[in-house]
């Protein structure tokens, strides 16, 4: 069942054409990995299937809710000295909905604590967010999502600026939700993210959709992959224009 | 400076408005400051508080309420500054440059067109202990009752929109209003605070107390309380030095605040 179908579709910055005659279908249950080189518009595409940015031509249709959605934003652009707690950062996924004059409720809150022990996280709720690691702080990010219980994940570059080990443990909760849970990820971890993705579509201005079934996924973690090699593993010979830069 | 000059200075009408105000203006200054620090709105919060001379120059030349024309103008250049935001960030730093400039020169040529006029201008730049009037009291009351009240209400969605707007704008949350929303208040702010400290130093007011809240606060909350009791201390102290050696209360308040700055930042090293 598609939950996602993107036809036609186009976009542009001050004239310039970031995205050229997109058509992607995204199924129930996929694991979907959006890679491509910077600039390509991978995080644009991601911007305009959850409405935050407009489409200049083309269509997105959705089968389910727009609440349905859940988004994980790159968190390198959000400030690291900010006082705010993990816990309070999951609770933002209940702004928005039905609310109290003051304060959040006590299903909020209680709502908010299961979505930090989904992810592991739950002794680390009254933490400030910039005392966690990079690794755990995506988890709490990724626990803000699950607070709307989302049937689709999105998330832009999950494991940047994450050391091996956190970008390995995310990618495994990741996979964990995808029993459940559509999972959509824009990255440059293609090594990793390999291991798990179900399908991957290649970014660069147009798009390239390639399913995963077939293809041999054994790759070590500490092994470097680029998407032009990963494209010739896909029998696809493309440039990306990456330059072997990841 | 023994105790009966301090007892004595206390049963003066115009001290006890200071101290009253440096009260009140401590929990404005605590709350918006550290909005502005976290949102990253310094510059822009200085560029109202010098704006705001241009309405009280005009204020001045047309013989209205002092309060009431800065009032005005720092309110109108906050919207206008959040709204040239949302379309033309680029340039931002650029404009608010100007308006901070043509703001101060609106003032001056009211304050020179105006015929007769002696009254001190010094103190709106830098405070003055003696220049806390009633109606200021009264302003910077009723600003402490409106932020607390628009601050407990909206807090969730203020906290939201200043640490991820993104997510924010993506929960339905109307990024722009709340946006101009903190301007405003920072405008509001700037405004009461002009009389204790001076539109020139306000900004280290707003800035100097949540920046040493910040390191004991883990949330947007407790550095809001934090912040407010740092610049009660650092009002009242200042005040006191003003006026027992007879100096701006502005330049002390901000000596004082400077000076805990530096020791909390070498204890904690």
């Amino acid at each position: 069942m598609n939950i996602i179908k993107i036809k036609d579709l186009s976009f542009s910055y001050d004239k310039v054409n970031v995205l050229e005659n997109i058509n992607l279908e995204i199924k129930k249950g996929d694991f979907l990995a959006i890679i491509g080189p910077n600039g390509g518009g991978k995080s644009t595409l991601l911007k305009l299937i959850l409405k935050l940015k407009e489409p200049q031509k083309g269509s997105i249709e959705k089968s389910l809710k727009e609440e349905s959605f859940g988004y994980v934003p790159q968190n390198t652009n959000l400030n690291i000295d900010f006082p705010i707690t993990a816990l309070e950062v999951v609770l933002m996924g209940h702004i928005g909905s039905k609310r109290k004059l003051f304060g959040y409720s006590k299903e909020d809150i209680a709502c908010a604590m299961k979505s930090l022990d989904q992810v592991g996280m739950q002794e680390f709720a009254k933490s400030k967010i910039g005392n966690l690691s990079g690794g755990q702080r995506q988890r709490v990010f990724i626990a803000r999502a699950l607070c709307a219980n989302p049937q689709v994940m999105l998330l832009d570059e999950p494991t940047a600026s994450i050391d091996v080990k956190g970008q390995k443990e995310v990618y495994e909760l990741l996979a964990k939700l995808n029993e459940n849970i559509t999972i959509v990820v824009v990255s440059h971890d293609i090594s990793v993210l390999l291991n798990y993705a179900k399908s991957v579509a290649h970014v660069n201005k147009n798009l390239v959709y390639h399913k995963l079934d077939n293809v041999e996924k054994n790759i070590d973690d500490s092994e470097h992959l680029c998407e032009v090699e990963l494209l010739s593993a896909l029998g696809k010979k493309s440039s990306c224009g990456c330059n072997h830069g990841y | 400076m023994d105790i009966n000059m301090l007892i004595q200075a206390l049963s003066f009408d115009f001290v006890q408005n200071a101290l009253l105000a440096g009260v009140l203006i401590s929990i404005a200054a605590g709350i918006i400051g550290s909005l502005v620090v976290v949102n990253r709105l310094t510059f822009l919060a200085g560029g109202i508080a010098h704006s705001s001379y241009g309405g009280i120059g005009l204020a001045i030349f047309l013989g209205i309420p002092i309060l009431l024309g800065a009032t005005v103008f720092a309110v109108i250049t906050a919207i206008f500054i959040a709204f040239i935001t949302q379309y033309n960030k680029t340039r931002i730093d650029s404009i608010i440059g100007m308006m901070w400039a043509l703001g101060m020169a609106i003032g001056i040529i009211f304050v020179d067109l105006t015929p007769g006029y002696n009254v001190d201008l010094m103190s709106y730049l830098f405070g003055s202990i003696i220049a806390v009037s009633n109606e200021d009291i009264i302003y910077m009351f009723t600003l402490d009752i409106l932020v607390i009240l628009l601050i407990s209400i909206f807090y969730k969605e203020i906290l939201a929109v200043s640490y991820d707007s993104e997510f924010a704008k993506l929960r339905g949350i109307s990024v722009r209003f709340f946006y101009t929303l903190i301007l405003i208040l920072a405008a509001l702010c700037v405004v009461a605070a002009i009389r204790v400290v001076g539109l020139i130093l306000v900004i280290a007011l707003l800035t100097i107390p949540t920046y040493l809240a910040e390191i004991f606060a883990s949330k947007l909350s407790s550095m809001m309380i934090i912040s407010s009791f740092f610049a009660l201390f650092f009002t009242i102290s200042g005040l006191v030095i003003s006026y027992f050696y007879d100096i701006s209360s502005g330049a002390s308040i901000i000596i004082v605040g400077v000076i805990t700055l530096f020791l909390v930042k070498v204890i904690k090293r």
